[in-house]
C-alpha cells in the first residue's frame, strides 16, 4: 500500500480534474449525473489542494518530476507559496462558480452545456499545472493549454459575435504568447542555459545588463493574459461567454494564470534585487500605471454591465504588474495578496452580473434602475464586491491597495501613490452608480454608502438559488479576507 | 536464415516494393491489389525501423550492391540521418496504404485502381532508394522512378476533376527540367572528379579546391533539387499538383517526397561538398537564407486566401519548405538539427491534415473550405483530427510543431539573428490565422440541414488518428527525434572537416 504523499497529491491534483472532464463527457445524456461529477471532482480537488497547503505552510515543497521533453528540459512540478496560493484560490472558487455554473446555464437553457463543463475542466486542470509548473517550459505548455481550452468557452454561444470574439481572444493570447513568450523563454534558455525557476532568478550575472529591459518586456507583453495595455483587447472580447465563465475564468483563473506569471517570472527568473540593480523594470512600473488609470476611465464610459467589469479587471490586474515592477519584496506580496483579493472581489461582481442576467434579461447598467429593491441579496453581494474592489476596510481588497502603497513608499514613487489613490476614486466612480441606482432609483447620490437601508422584500425577483447563494458565499468571503489577511501575508513572505 | 536475411535489408528496403510493383499490376484485382501494397507497405516499415534501430547499435551501415566495393559498385550507406528519413517515408507509405482503400475507390476510376497500387509502390521504392542510396547517379535513377510514377498519380484525379491533367503536365514539366538540371551536375562532378560515389565524391572535392567545373555542378544540382523540393519561387508546379491528385496521392507525396528532396539537398550541400567548399557559404547566406524567409512569408499569405482546403494547405507547405531551408542556411549543428526534426514532424503534420482532407472528400466530394461547414457535428472525429493536425500545424505545445519552432528559433538565437527568430514566429501566426478559417467553419457555423454527411469509416479513421498521436506523441517525447536529429547534423557538419 502505497501513502498518501504530498508528490502524489501534486500529481492527483493535476489528473483529478481530467478525469473529472473524461467523466463528464461520458454523462453527456444525464445532466445530473454530469453536474455531480463536476461538483464531486471540484470537491475533492479542493481537499487535495488543501492537503498541500498544509504541507506547504509547514515548509514543504513538494516536487514532481515527469518526462523529459527536449534534452535538458523536463516537464516537471514543484510547489512554492506563490502558486499555491494561486492553486487554492482556484480550486476554492472553482466549487462555488460550479454551483453557480448549475444555476446560470440550467436557468438560461444554454445548449452544449456538455461541452461546457468539459472545457472548464480542462481549463482548471491547465491552470493548476501553471501554478505549480517547475520550470517556465512546462508553464508555458500549460499556458497555451489553457488559452485553447477556453476558446470553447468564449465561443460558446456560436454566434457571430461570439466568433468575432472569439478570433479577438485567441489571435491576442497566441500573438503575444508565441510573438514574445517564447521567444523570451527560448531566449533564456540560450543564454542562461536552464529554465528552472530559483530563488533569486536565473539571469543574474549571464545576462548583461542592456538587454534585461528588452527581455523583461518579451516576457510582459509576451504574458497576454495579464491584460497590460494594449495587449487587453481580448478581455473584453471574451465578455461573450456566458457569465460563469467570465466570472470564473476572466476574473479568476486565465487572468490570475497571467499575473501569476507576471509575478513568478519577476521572482524566480529575474529575481527582485536583479531587477532593481539593473532598474530594467522602471518602464513597466510607468506603463502598469497608465493601464491602471486608463482601464478605469475607459470602464466609466461602458455601459454594459460586463464590459465594465471587464475593464476594471483589465485596470486591476495592472495592479500586480505594478507590484511586480516596482521589484521590492512588499510589491511582490502585495501583488500576491491581490490575486486571491481581486479573485474574490471580482468573482462576486461576476456572478451578481449573471444573476441579474438570469433573473431579469438586463445587461445595461441603465437599466439596473431601482433593481436592488426586487433582488437585495444580490445587490447587497455587489456592494461588498464593489468595496473589496476599491479597498475600503472591512473588505480583503483594503490589504493589497495598502501593501501596493506601502512598496511604492518604500521605492519614494509618489507619482505612484497618488495614481493608486486616484485610481481607488476611480473604482468608486464606476462601481458605486449600479448600487446606488440599484437601491434608490431616484434618490440623490447623498446617501452613498449607507447600505443598511434595504427596501421592503415585497416583489422580490431574485435569481434561482443557486445562482445566488454562491455570490452571497463570495461576498462574506471578501469581509473574511479582510481579518484573515495575516496568515497569507505571513505565508507570502517567505518567497522573497 | 532470418539473420541471414537481415544483412540484405538494405537492399530489400528499395527491391521489395520495385518488384511488388509489377505484382499489383498483374493481379488485376484491385482489392489484391491493395492486399499486397498492404503488405509491402508494412513490411518496408519494419525493415526501415530495423536498420535505424541497427544505425543507432552500430553506426553507418555500407551495403556493397551485388558484392562490389565501393567506389566501383553501389553503395547502400545507412547513417543516422537517412535511417530516419527512410523511417519516415515507409511509415507515412504504410498508413497512407492503410487508409487508401476506401479513398481510392470513392477518387480513381475502375480501370486505373489497380495501376494505382503499382504507381504507390514505385514511388515509393523510388523515394526510399533516393534516401537509401550512396551513389550519385543512383540518386538520379531513383528520383525519377519515383517522379514519373508521381506524375502519373497526380493525373489519376481526372477521374475526378479534369483539371488534374494539366497540373499533372506541369509538373512533368517543372520536374523533368529539375531532374535534368540534377544530372547535368552530377556529370559535372563526374568530369571534375571521376566518381560517383558519394565518399569518395567528397573526399576528392575537399583535395580538389575549389573551380569553376565544381561551382556549376553545385550550382546544376542545387537549382535542380530545389525544383523537385518546390523551393520559393520553383514552387509553381505544387499547388495545382497537390489540389487535384487524389486525396491518397496528395497525403503520400505532399508528407514523402518533398522531405526526400531536402534530404538529398542537405546531403549533397553538406556531405558531398562540404563546408570547406567556400562557394557553399555564400550559397547558403546569400540565396537560401532570403528565399527561406520569402518562402515563410509569401506562401503563407496566399494560403490565407485560398478557398479550398487542399490547396491552402498546399501553400502552406511550401511555406514549411521555407522553414526546413532556413535551418539549413545556418548551416550549424542547431540549424541542421532544426531543418532535420522539421522534416520528420513536417511529414507527420501534413500527413494528418492531408488525410483528413481525403476523409472529408470522401464524405462531400468537396473539399472547399465554405462546403464544411458545420461538419464537426456531423464528422466529429474527422474534424477533431483536423484540429490536432492544425495545432501541430501552428505549433502549440505538446506537438510536434512546438519542437519545431523551439528548435529553429533557438538556432536562430545560437547564431546571434535575433531578428530571424522573429519572423519566424510571426510566420507561424499566419499558420494559426489558416488552420482557424478552417476550424470557425466547421465548428461555429451550422450544418446545411440536407447534409447527408457521416462520420468517416473507421478505416479511414484509424490511419488518420494513429498520426495524429504520433504527432502529440512526438511532441511530448521528443528526446527521441530530437537527440537523432542532432546526430544526424554533428555528422552532417563532421563529413565537410
Amino acid at each position: 500500500m502505497i501513502s498518501f504523499t504530498p508528490q502524489i497529491a501534486l500529481g492527483t491534483s493535476l489528473l483529478l480534474p481530467l478525469i473529472g472532464a473524461v467523466l463528464i463527457a461520458l454523462s453527456d445524456k444525464t445532466p445530473n449525473r454530469r453536474e455531480a461529477v463536476t461538483l464531486v471532482t471540484a470537491g475533492l480537488l479542493f481537499a487535495d489542494v488543501l492537503y498541500l497547503l498544509v504541507h506547504v505552510v509547514n515548509g514543504m515543497r513538494p516536487r514532481l518530476e515527469l518526462w523529459e521533453v527536449i534534452p535538458g528540459l523536463n516537464l516537471a512540478f514543484e510547489i512554492e507559496p506563490l502558486g499555491m496560493l494561486f492553486a487554492t484560490v482556484a480550486s476554492g472558487l472553482w466549487i462555488v462558480n460550479s454551483v453557480y455554473s448549475i444555476g446560470y446555464m440550467r436557468g438560461n437553457q444554454e445548449q452544449h452545456q456538455t461541452r461546457f463543463y468539459v472545457c472548464f475542466a480542462i481549463a482548471i486542470a491547465s491552470a493548476l499545472a501553471i501554478a505549480f509548473s517547475g520550470n517556465m517550459f512546462t508553464l508555458f505548455i500549460f499556458y497555451e493549454a489553457l488559452t485553447l481550452s477556453t476558446y470553447p468557452l468564449v465561443t460558446h454561444k456560436q454566434t457571430d459575435e461570439a466568433r468575432r470574439g472569439g478570433r479577438v481572444y485567441l489571435g491576442v493570447l497566441l500573438t503575444t504568447s508565441i510573438g514574445f513568450l517564447l521567444v523570451a523563454i527560448i531566449w533564456t534558455w540560450v543564454i542562461a542555459g536552464t529554465l528552472d525557476f530559483r530563488p533569486g532568478g536565473i539571469l543574474d550575472g549571464v545576462a548583461e545588463p542592456a538587454i534585461v529591459p528588452v527581455l523583461l518586456a518579451l516576457y510582459m507583453f509576451g504574458t497576454g493574459k495579464a491584460a497590460l495595455m494594449p495587449f487587453h483587447r481580448w478581455l473584453p472580447a471574451a465578455m461573450v461567454a456566458p457569465t460563469p465563465v467570465s466570472a470564473f475564468l476572466h476574473a479568476v483563473a486565465v487572468v490570475k494564470a497571467g499575473v501569476f506569471t507576471v509575478l513568478k517570472v519577476t521572482v524566480y527568473v529575474f529575481g527582485i534585487d536583479f531587477l532593481s540593480a539593473t532598474g530594467a523594470s522602471q518602464w513597466l512600473m510607468w506603463l502598469a500605471a497608465a493601464t491602471i488609470l486608463i482601464a478605469s476611465l475607459v470602464a466609466m464610459t461602458k455601459d454594459n454591465l460586463k464590459a465594465r467589469l471587464a475593464y476594471s479587471t483589465i485596470s486591476q490586474l495592472s495592479y500586480v504588474t505594478l507590484g511586480a515592477a516596482l521589484a521590492t519584496s512588499m510589491g511582490v506580496i502585495g501583488g500576491g495578496m491581490q490575486i486571491a483579493m481581486h479573485a474574490m472581489g471580482k468573482m462576486t461582481l461576476f456572478m451578481c452580473a449573471g444573476a441579474i442576467y438570469v433573473a431579469t434579461h438586463k445587461t445595461q447598467v441603465s437599466d439596473m434602475t431601482g433593481l436592488g429593491r426586487v433582488m437585495p441579496f444580490t445587490f447587497a453581494a455587489f456592494f461588498i464586491g464593489a468595496l473589496s474592489i476599491i479597498g475600503l476596510p472591512p473588505m480583503g481588497g483594503a490589504w493589497s491597495k495598502f501593501m501596493l502603497i506601502m512598496a511604492a513608499a518604500d521605492r519614494d514613487e509618489v507619482v505612484i501613490i497618488a495614481v493608486l489613490m486616484l485610481s481607488s476614486l476611480l473604482n468608486v466612480g464606476y462601481l458605486m452608480p449600479l448600487v446606488v441606482r440599484g437601491f434608490f432609483s431616484e434618490a440623490p447620490a447623498a446617501a452613498l454608502g449607507s447600505a443598511a437601508t434595504f427596501a421592503p422584500m415585497r416583489g422580490l425577483r431574485e435569481a434561482p438559488v443557486l445562482c445566488v447563494l454562491p455570490l452571497c458565499l463570495t461576498a462574506l468571503g471578501c469581509i473574511a479576507l479582510f481579518f484573515y489577511a495575516e496568515p497569507i501575508y505571513r505565508f507570502l513572505e517567505t518567497i522573497v | 536464415m532470418l539473420a541471414q536475411i537481415s544483412l540484405h535489408f538494405p537492399a530489400l528496403q528499395v527491391v521489395l516494393p520495385l518488384i511488388a510493383s509489377p505484382i499489383c499490376m498483374v493481379l488485376r484485382r484491385e482489392r489484391a491489389a491493395w492486399g499486397v501494397a498492404l503488405v509491402v507497405s508494412w513490411a518496408s516499415f519494419l525493415i526501415a525501423a530495423h536498420l535505424l534501430i541497427q544505425v543507432l547499435d552500430e553506426g553507418v551501415i555500407s551495403y556493397h550492391m551485388g558484392g562490389w566495393p565501393p567506389p566501383w559498385g553501389i553503395e547502400y550507406r545507412i547513417d543516422a540521418l537517412n535511417a530516419f528519413v527512410l523511417l519516415l517515408v515507409s511509415g507515412i507509405g504504410a498508413l497512407v496504404i492503410t487508409y487508401a482503400h476506401k479513398s481510392v475507390i470513392a477518387e480513381i476510376s475502375p480501370d486505373n485502381r489497380c495501376r494505382f497500387y503499382a504507381l504507390f509502390l514505385l514511388s515509393l521504392a523510388g523515394l526510399l532508394g533516393v534516401t537509401i542510396t550512396g551513389d550519385a547517379f543512383n540518386v538520379f535513377v531513383f528520383l525519377e522512378i519515383a517522379s514519373l510514377s508521381t506524375y502519373v498519380m497526380v493525373a489519376l484525379g481526372a477521374g475526378h476533376d479534369k483539371r488534374a491533367l494539366s497540373s499533372s503536365i506541369s509538373y512533368l514539366i517543372a520536374g523533368t527540367i529539375g531532374a535534368t538540371f540534377f544530372i547535368i551536375g552530377v556529370g559535372l562532378l563526374y568530369m571534375a572528379t571521376g566518381t560517383l560515389n558519394m565518399m569518395d565524391l567528397a573526399a576528392r572535392i575537399a583535395d580538389l579546391g575549389d573551380s569553376r567545373t565544381l561551382r556549376a555542378a553545385f550550382a546544376f544540382i542545387v537549382v535542380g533539387i530545389g525544383l523537385k523540393l518546390a523551393i520559393f519561387p520553383l514552387h509553381l508546379w505544387l499547388p495545382n499538383a497537390y489540389t487535384y491528385a487524389p486525396s491518397v496521392v496528395t497525403s503520400f507525396v505532399a508528407a514523402t517526397s518533398t522531405k526526400v528532396a531536402v534530404y538529398v539537398l542537405m546531403r549533397f550541400v553538406f556531405t558531398v561538398f562540404g563546408t570547406r567548399f567556400e562557394f557553399q557559404g555564400l550559397t547558403l547566406t546569400y540565396l537560401f537564407l532570403p528565399l527561406a524567409l520569402l518562402g515563410m512569408f509569401v506562401p503563407s499569405i496566399v494560403a490565407v486566401f485560398q478557398e479550398n482546403a487542399k490547396r491552402m494547405l498546399a501553400y502552406s507547405s511550401i511555406a514549411q519548405i521555407g522553414y526546413m531551408l532556413l535551418g539549413i542556411s545556418f548551416a550549424t549543428v542547431a540549424g541542421l538539427s532544426a531543418a532535420t526534426i522539421h522534416l520528420f514532424n513536417h511529414g507527420l503534420m501534413k500527413g494528418t491534415l492531408f488525410m483528413v482532407l481525403g476523409a472529408v472528400a470522401y464524405r462531400l466530394r468537396s473539399t472547399d473550405i465554405a462546403s464544411m461547414a458545420g461538419l464537426a457535428s456531423l464528422m466529429p472525429w474527422t474534424m477533431a483530427a483536423f484540429v490536432g493536425g492544425g495545432l501541430s500545424l501552428i505549433g502549440v505545445p505538446l506537438t510536434v510543431g512546438f519542437i519545431s519552432k523551439w528548435f529553429l528559433i533557438q538556432a536562430a538565437l545560437e547564431s546571434g539573428q535575433w531578428w530571424i527568430a522573429a519572423l519566424v514566429v510571426i510566420s507561424s501566426l499566419i499558420a494559426a490565422v489558416y488552420v482557424w478559417r478552417v476550424v470557425e467553419v466547421a465548428y461555429l457555423q451550422p450544418a446545411p440541414a440536407d447534409s447527408q454527411a457521416t462520420e468517416a469509416p473507421l478505416s479511414m479513421l484509424i490511419p488518420i488518428w494513429v498520426l495524429v498521436l504520433a504527432n502529440f506523441y512526438f511532441g511530448i517525447h521528443a528526446s527521441l527525434t530530437t537527440n537523432m536529429a542532432t546526430r544526424a547534423a554533428e555528422m552532417l557538419l563532421g563529413a565537410g572537416t
